[in-house]
């Protein structure tokens, strides 16, 4: 990672305006879309959606040929431009042919991506944004922060600043009167303007018509007035239909500012009378910049699916604490990521990309039922690729792969470790690892692996029938005291727990990192080892290891092109489930009893990212944990990240210190003396977080919790 | 279906008034043209969009009215304190109106005055948006065609909602059940 980057990392982290502003927005947000999707089967409309714009986007040069066809037998001049320059070059040319000396903009994100202003001005020709946030960007000399709130990182009295010195007067951050004095500047220059420029949300081919969405009304007056409107549009916001705007119109306000529906839709098909009699010209710019090879890409045709709500950004646990200025370049946040990787090339979102913590939040809220993670996972791993693997991961990561000499070293690390270890938790590391322990303490390596403990345990005898249990390195070599419990309670349910040796990191690690080979070493020779052994089910107390197991061994094959290995790793996944949904099981079905009676007081439960977003696993474990005696008491944000994210915390400990902060603080303000979870990396950054704070708070994997209330 | 309609229109910040005749109406409006004091004086016109509403014998009528423009200039438009034009439709669950603004002058006066004031014929509204498309012939679709959704807003600065930005502060939704008729 870059310095320069790293370092407007650490800007923005200590801008406090900024994390306030951001902060509260991201709670009320939760709060406003919640209630306005309220009545709204959102599963069933972002379906929709997503049918009619992947069918867009694999018909994309039919239907930019039908809308052609039809806006031009309307009356508007349609011009395909393939780069940003052809797109410059041809509104210059428009607006030179016309006279033009003033032009007034409604907000488009695709003039952004093509830098029009400067240009344009640099002819010139004077431009002015007329969207109060993009005229409040434009005079600070900024770029937007945000796509939807393009000056949502400043302050009432940073605009005041701003305006002051555009209208050279000491103006107060009286809100109404600034918006009145933007009003008031903006309103002459839509009367002289000879030249209106806007976007388009939605691009119909079966009628040629440019659907506009605003709230304050400039979009109007950008197409009115002026005697020429450019209308500059993305190929991706093409639709078939124009039954197809229905579920657009429904679900962007509902996702981008949680209304019903903005204050304006305008829809303009072909050019219209202008108020001195004569008609509009009209010209529609259909942009391509990338567009069509992305539709033609297998995995990213499906980030064409987004209508640019944000709601991305809006959940996003980092983008909250640094913002669009950090996390993106025009386009920010993580569809940003995306957009900018294909937009401005993949060298452009090398260090973004990095900055996902892959929670999965963003991909729940998606009214364009996108994969984000996923994509921005295979950003990077097309980052890896072509830049390679960073001399320090790749030695790492040639350990990883070689069971026997990573094993080795964890084993040696519990020696070593211990000159910093004091009871369980390394506090302090030297120079500069230092970072890694800022915060919260690290576990100290356990002095015996849970695969030299386990095989103590003596498993009644004669038991039929049989899980492979999966470990994973943290329970393996930092916390075994977890599978032991886990044995306990299968032992419990007349289950025999087989331990096969041959299994080793399940290449999560090195696969977000986008080091794909490495990770699919570690699927086949995990595959090896589970599936060497007759059972029914293949359990791990670990989400992302049980994920990895169900889901990423398939997904790594098959983006390698491995494809003779997905067979089996297809068989593995069968067989997979994660520790509290096969409990929850064996407790419904009688066959494990817990005991009864219990008053075990209030447990708070963290929901891990795996878990819940991928797994859809949420129910089971407080299910459990309220069957054994336990009372629930939920915490605010139970199901936003802990800032562990795998390596993330050790890649970006200055971003993963306050995401832990937030959740120590959540946890806390519960009273209750026990916070359970399902992960054992969540339980690493957790439980050291509250030894760092000090606080009296008990983070326990719900194995251990339940293992503690088995009947006799 | 109007009462969802006035529902939600009211919750996205319009006012929403339900006349049973035409001439209730009138008579609503001239009221709201005097209690608004429109005349001559720079930013207090009253600019009208041509419209069946505006029929002879109503327009005959307000004519006798200080500040009145019949024929809309973009200038007038910028001076007027109130703009009145007919709307086509409106959508209830969403509290939305639908205007085939193609005419010129039906969106100056409902874009650049203070108060836009439309006429609404109550059985226009249908329930949603996808009713309005299945009904509505989508290859003759008016060249600008206009929804709107309370006044002219914005929430850029802190997320903070303010009215009236470029367009309208107030958006008055005036709904007559028997355009037509004398009652």
């Amino acid at each position: 990672m870059e310095k320069q980057f790293r370092e407007s990392i650490g800007t923005a982290l200590d801008d406090a305006k900024l994390s306030a502003a951001l902060g509260k927005f991201s709670v009320d947000y939760k709060v406003n879309r919640a209630k306005i999707y309220e009545d709204t089967d959102f599963e069933a409309l972002r379906t929709e959606i997503a049918a009619s714009k992947s069918f867009a986007a694999a018909h994309m040069e039919e239907l930019a040929a039908q809308f052609t066809k039809n806006a031009e037998a309307r009356g508007a001049k349609v011009f395909r431009a393939n780069s940003p320059e052809a797109v410059r070059e041809y509104i210059l040319k428009v607006a030179k042919d016309n006279g033009v000396k003033t032009i007034v903009k409604s907000k488009s994100m695709a003039t952004e991506e093509v830098h029009l202003n400067p240009y344009l001005e640099k002819e010139g020709i004077e431009v002015a944004e007329t969207d109060l946030g993009e005229w409040i960007i434009q005079l600070a000399g900024q770029r937007p922060s945000h796509m939807v709130m393009p000056a949502i990182h400043l302050t009432r009295e940073d605009v005041a600043d701003i305006f002051s010195k555009e209208v050279e007067e000491r103006l107060t951050s009286d809100i109404p009167r600034l918006v009145k004095l933007a009003r008031e500047r903006l309103r002459p220059k839509f009367m002289r303007a000879e030249m209106g420029i806007s976007g388009g949300n939605i691009a119909v081919a079966e009628t040629g018509t440019v659907v506009l969405i605003t709230n304050e009304g400039n979009a109007r007056l950008t197409t009115t007035l002026p005697k020429v409107h450019v209308a500059v549009v993305g190929l991706e916001k093409l639709v078939a239909k124009f039954a197809d705007i229905a579920p657009i119109l429904k679900a962007l306000p509902r996702s981008a500012t949680a209304q019903l529906l903005t204050s304006y839709v305008t829809m303009i098909s072909g050019p219209t009378p202008t108020d001195d009699g004569a008609m509009k010209d009209l010209h529609i710019v259909l942009m391509d910049n990338q567009r069509t090879a992305m539709a033609h890409d297998p995995m990213f045709k499906e980030a064409l699916q987004c209508i640019r709500c944000a709601s991305c950004l809006n959940v996003c646990p980092i983008f909250r604490l640094v913002g669009g200025h950090v996390f993106g370049k025009v386009y920010t946040g993580a569809i940003g990521t995306i957009l900018t990787a294909w937009y401005e090339g993949l060298k452009q979102s090398e260090e973004i990309q990095g900055l996902c913590i892959m929670c999965g939040a963003c991909k729940d809220v998606c009214p364009g039922k996108i994969d984000i993670p996923n994509l921005i996972m295979e950003v990077r791993r097309r980052v890896v690729q072509s830049e390679g693997v960073p001399l320090l991961q790749k030695s790492i990561y040639q350990v990883v792969n070689n069971r026997k000499l990573f094993h080795g070293m964890l084993r040696a690390a519990s020696v070593a470790g211990k000159p910093f270890s004091k009871d369980g938790f390394i506090r302090h590391l030297p120079l500069f690892l230092s970072d890694l322990t800022e915060g919260r303490s690290l576990p100290a390596i356990a002095p015996k692996p849970l695969r030299d403990t386990i095989k103590k345990i003596e498993q009644p005898k004669g038991l039929q029938e049989k899980v492979v249990f999966y470990a994973g390195c943290l329970i393996d070599f930092a916390y075994p005291e977890m599978g032991e419990a886990l044995v306990k309670i299968f032992n419990k349910a007349g289950i025999e727990v087989l331990f096969p040796e041959g299994q080793t990191c399940c290449g999560a690690p090195a696969r977000y990192s986008g080091a794909y080979e490495v990770a699919a070493q570690n699927g086949r020779d995990n595959i090896e080892a589970l599936l060497a052994v007759e059972a029914d089910y293949v359990i791990s107390a670990c989400p992302t290891c049980t994920v990895a197991l169900n889901e990423e061994f398939i997904s790594t094959f098959k983006s390698l092109k491995q494809y003779q290995h997905v067979a089996r790793a297809e068989e593995l996944a069968a067989k997979v489930m994660d520790f509290s949904t096969l409990v929850k099981k064996l407790v419904d079905e009688g066959r494990l009893s817990l005991k009864e009676g219990q008053e075990l007081g209030k447990v708070t439960y963290h929901d891990s990212c795996h878990l819940k977003r991928t797994l859809r696993v949420d129910r089971q474990p407080r299910e459990l944990l309220q069957k054994a005696g336990y009372e629930i008491s939920e915490m605010f944000e139970c199901d936003v990240c802990c800032g562990m994210g795998g390596s993330y915390s050790v890649k970006l400990p200055e971003m993963s210190a306050p995401i832990l902060q937030r959740k120590l603080k959540n946890i806390k303000d519960t009273g209750a003396p026990v916070v359970a979870m399902d992960c054992p990396g969540c339980v690493m950054q957790i439980r050291g977080g509250m030894d760092k704070d000090g606080a009296a708070v008990q983070v326990r994997h719900t194995a251990e919790l339940i293992a503690e209330q088995l009947k006799d | 279906m109007y009462e969802l309609f006035k529902v939600r229109a009211e919750r996205a910040g319009a006012e929403v008034h339900r006349f049973t005749t035409k001439a209730e109406a009138e008579s609503y409006v001239v009221g709201l043209l005097q209690q608004e004091q429109i005349s001559e004086e720079a930013g207090h016109l009253a600019v009208w969009a041509q419209s069946p509403f505006l029929d002879a014998s109503f327009k005959e009528r307000v004519s006798g009215l200080a500040g009145m423009r019949f024929t809309v200039s973009r200038e007038d438009a910028d001076n007027a304190w109130i703009g009145i034009s007919q709307v086509d439709g409106a959508l209830a669950e969403i509290g939305t109106l639908v205007q085939d603004a193609t005419a010129i002058d039906k969106r100056l006066v409902s874009m650049l005055p203070e108060i836009h004031l439309a006429i609404l014929d109550t059985t226009t509204i249908v329930a949603d948006m996808p009713t309005w498309i299945a009904q509505t012939d989508v290859q003759k679709l008016g060249g600008y065609m206009s929804m709107i959704t309370g006044p002219s807003r914005t929430a850029d600065i802190e997320r903070v909602l303010t009215i009236g930005v470029h367009g309208p502060r107030r958006l008055i939704i005036c709904c007559v059940d028997n355009m037509g008729g004398e009652a």
